[in-house]
């Protein structure tokens, strides 16, 4: 699914990544924890390709492509997702118009018809009440006056009706409570599949407990310094990023 | 100057009025002589001579307004031709072959159809596709309900009683500088009158009026709305408007007489000049309601044409518990500029005013909003609010408000409400990550941004608008 083999990168003159080297497998789930500064955010920026996120050397395959051969909407009709940290908001364009808009580009990208807009509606409805948000949703403003769960909710929804091939979630436990961190949970276990990768980047064990990752990789200085499973996470929890350093991996 | 005036209205009577338009264009320049040939060109009664000399003597004795924040090389009054007879066909383009392919590259992505491209195009075509029949079924529609629909050329000779008590009630020739030229000058327009009670059966829209299409610069139009009537009239098109003519100072007056109600949208797509900021059309225009008891005037407009804009449509709110309103999206790209917004005068007790207006500044552009509330000390309970919004584009444009209020009644309310945005990397970005590129991201932001507006517009009026907004964005981006 995806190959990142030795990226550097950097941001506003800064190198943040150090030779970051991983593999993901279809049907896989990596989460990445790390210290703040280490750059979880920025390789989910990088991947997707947003302005200001230089990369300096490296490569990376997706679906056997050249990531950076693409433009950032050409990744996204690819099946790259990323789940904003801090979604932002689009006033007076309505939900439904922006899902419909982005679901259309993807289909017309896969050589699918566009949905009607009946369809559409329908299986927009269906979507919401699976993110637990009220249809009344669809019509609003992109995130226009959403609480913190609702865009992270709302980001969820997106994911689904994309169907992404990887998707990549930044932190998207903070800032929930425990109700709105099960509905997310849920609608991410409920896309798990063969075919369906996911990058979950947290600083918490607790997201954790909810979508079972089968790797769990530690990034510190701007690249991976440990790998583990499940177990790897508890651990960070009890004990913290600071052994790690000290042992001066 | 006036030797050639005057030989040329010589000829006009040997010849007679109709045969000699075919051909007539005057020389640049302007004095009497000139109003007076006009005049004669269009058959006028010695009132409406008279009341055009007026003009042109007020006019001689005012300076060009500077006030606006827009920035143009000074205008020569004396180098234009002030009448120009209507284009016979063999001086059109003879079909779209010959016609600027970047105009139709425009209409294509508009999704004008064919025979209305050619007709906007101005190609020569004898009897205008299906339309005629188009136009007769509407027009007869239109007798039955009593309403007067026709140029206000034809108004003058036909309807004298009403042209006379109401040409200039509400913009006097005096006015301004721009439109005392216009009142002496004035080449044609339209004509509305809808009488007492009745609801005019259709939206009244220029397009129907394609004799008219060529109007030429100086354009007139004048609405009355009889008491407790209603009527929704469109201006304009939403192609970009083919025409040689650099300056336009038109006049619209609106008369919208007790508990009746008028509702006026406009889509402005004059030519904006190339990217480089070269030619375009300067667009000085009046437009202003006069409302009585009860009655309403709603301006909506949306501004994406012209090299300078310099447009306030307005509404005086003489009759207690009249209410006016003013919707309006402005948008400026490359060099354009544009000084645009309203003036609501409450006069009447309990008087109600809303005006929302959207400018949207791309490229090297710049927008303003100008607006004025007054209150009079006889408006007890009035009430107004305002919001303004500016949607920048880039980092090389500008966008300006400048909102007078002047309030002599201390029952009134008065709320104003300004903000000042970019659409930023963020959005951007949100929108290329869900598979959107860039121009369509664009469009859909400043669409979203136009949304408050664009639901006042007639229905496939909104649609056109969006679409618009998107053609005239194009290379905004990246």
């Amino acid at each position: 699914m995806l190959e990142i083999r030795e990226l550097f990168a950097k941001v506003e003159g800064k190198q943040i990544l150090n030779g970051l080297s991983l593999n993901i497998g279809p049907g896989e789930v990596h989460a990445i924890m790390g210290p703040n500064g280490s750059g979880k955010s920025t390789l989910g920026n990088v991947l997707t390709g947003r302005e200001g996120y230089e990369v300096l050397s490296g490569d990376v395959k997706f679906k056997g492509k050249d990531l950076f051969e693409l433009d950032v909407e050409e990744r996204a009709r690819e099946g790259l997702f990323l789940a904003f940290q801090y979604p932002v908001e689009i006033p007076g364009v309505s939900n439904m118009e922006f899902l419909k808009a982005s679901v259309d580009a993807r289909r017309k990208h896969l050589g699918l018809p566009e949905l009607s807009s009946f369809d559409f509606m329908k299986l927009a409805r269906e979507t919401t009440q699976k993110v637990n948000l009220d249809p009344a949703f669809l019509k609003r403003g992109v995130n226009e006056g959403f609480s913190g769960g609702e865009k992270k909710r709302n980001e969820i929804l997106q994911m689904m009706l994309l169907e992404p091939s990887l998707c990549i979630l930044d932190e998207t436990d903070s800032g929930l409570d425990i109700d709105a961190l099960q509905v997310v949970a849920a609608g991410v276990n409920a896309m798990r599949s063969a075919d369906r990768s996911f990058i979950v980047v947290t600083h918490y064990q607790r997201l954790l407990d909810y979508i079972v990752p089968d790797y769990v990789h530690v990034l510190a200085g701007g690249k991976i310094v440990r790998t583990g499973d499940k177990e790897l996470a508890k651990e960070l929890e009890a004990r913290g990023y600071g052994w790690l350093e000290q042992e001066g991996v | 100057m006036s030797e050639q005036v005057e030989s040329l209205i010589r000829k006009e009577y040997a010849a007679g009025f109709h045969s000699a338009i075919e051909s007539d264009t005057l020389p640049p320049g302007l004095n009497e002589d000139t109003v007076r040939f006009i005049s004669a060109q269009k058959q006028e009664p010695q009132w409406m001579l008279d009341w055009r000399l007026k003009a042109f003597r007020a006019w001689k004795e005012m300076t060009e307004p500077t006030w606006a924040h827009v920035h143009y090389p000074q205008i020569d009054f004396q180098s234009i031709s002030y009448y120009s007879a209507p284009k016979s066909m063999k001086d059109r383009p003879k079909s779209l072959d010959e016609v600027d392919p970047e105009l139709l590259a425009t209409y294509a992505k508009l999704g004008i159809p064919l025979h209305e491209q050619e007709a906007l195009a101005g190609v020569a075509v004898d009897a205008v596709f299906d339309s005629v029949s188009v136009v007769t079924t509407f027009r007869e529609k239109l007798h039955e309900a009593g309403v007067i629909f026709c140029p206000i050329s034809e108004a003058v000779r036909e309807y004298p009683e009403l042209v006379q008590k109401y040409l200039g009630s509400v913009v006097p020739q005096k006015d301004n500088f721009y439109a005392a030229l216009n009142s002496a000058v004035f080449s044609d327009g339209s004509f509305v009158y809808i009488p007492k009670g009745v609801r005019c059966p259709m939206e009244l829209s220029t397009y129907f009026r394609i004799n008219e299409l060529n109007t030429g610069q100086f354009e007139r139009t004048l609405i009355i709305a009889d008491e407790g009537s209603h009527v929704s009239y469109l201006e304009g098109c939403t192609a970009p408007m083919r025409d040689e003519n650099q300056l336009h100072a038109a006049v619209v007056e609106l008369v919208a007489l007790d508990d009746a109600q008028i509702k006026y949208s406009t889509v402005q797509n004059w030519y904006p000049g190339d990217k480089e900021g070269k030619g375009g059309i300067y667009n000085f225009v009046t437009k202003r309601g006069v409302a009585h008891k009860n009655a309403r005037i709603s301006w909506t407009q949306v501004e994406t044409g012209s090299a300078v804009t310099w447009k306030y449509p307005s509404c005086v709110l003489k009759g207690d518990n009249s209410v006016g309103e003013f919707y309006s999206v402005a948008l400026t790209n490359n060099f354009q500029q544009a000084d645009t917004g309203t003036k609501m005068i409450h006069i009447g007790k309990n008087t109600r005013s809303t005006i929302v207006a959207k400018g949207i500044s791309a490229g090297r552009s710049n927008s303003a909003y100008r607006g004025l509330v007054r209150i009079n000390p006889s408006a007890t309970g009035a009430r107004n609010y305002t919001q303004c919004d500016s949607l920048l584009i880039g980092d090389r444009c500008g966008a300006h408000t400048f909102p007078y209020i002047e309030n002599k009644n201390s029952t009134a309310v008065i709320e104003h409400e300004a903000t000042t945005s970019k659409v930023s990397d963020d959005q951007l970005f949100l929108c290329q990550q869900r598979g959107l590129d860039a121009e369509k991201a664009v469009s859909m932001i400043v669409n979203g941004f136009c949304r408050e507006v664009f639901k006042e517009l007639p229905m496939e009026f909104a649609v056109e608008a969006g679409k618009l907004l998107e053609v005239s964005l194009e290379g905004s981006v990246g």
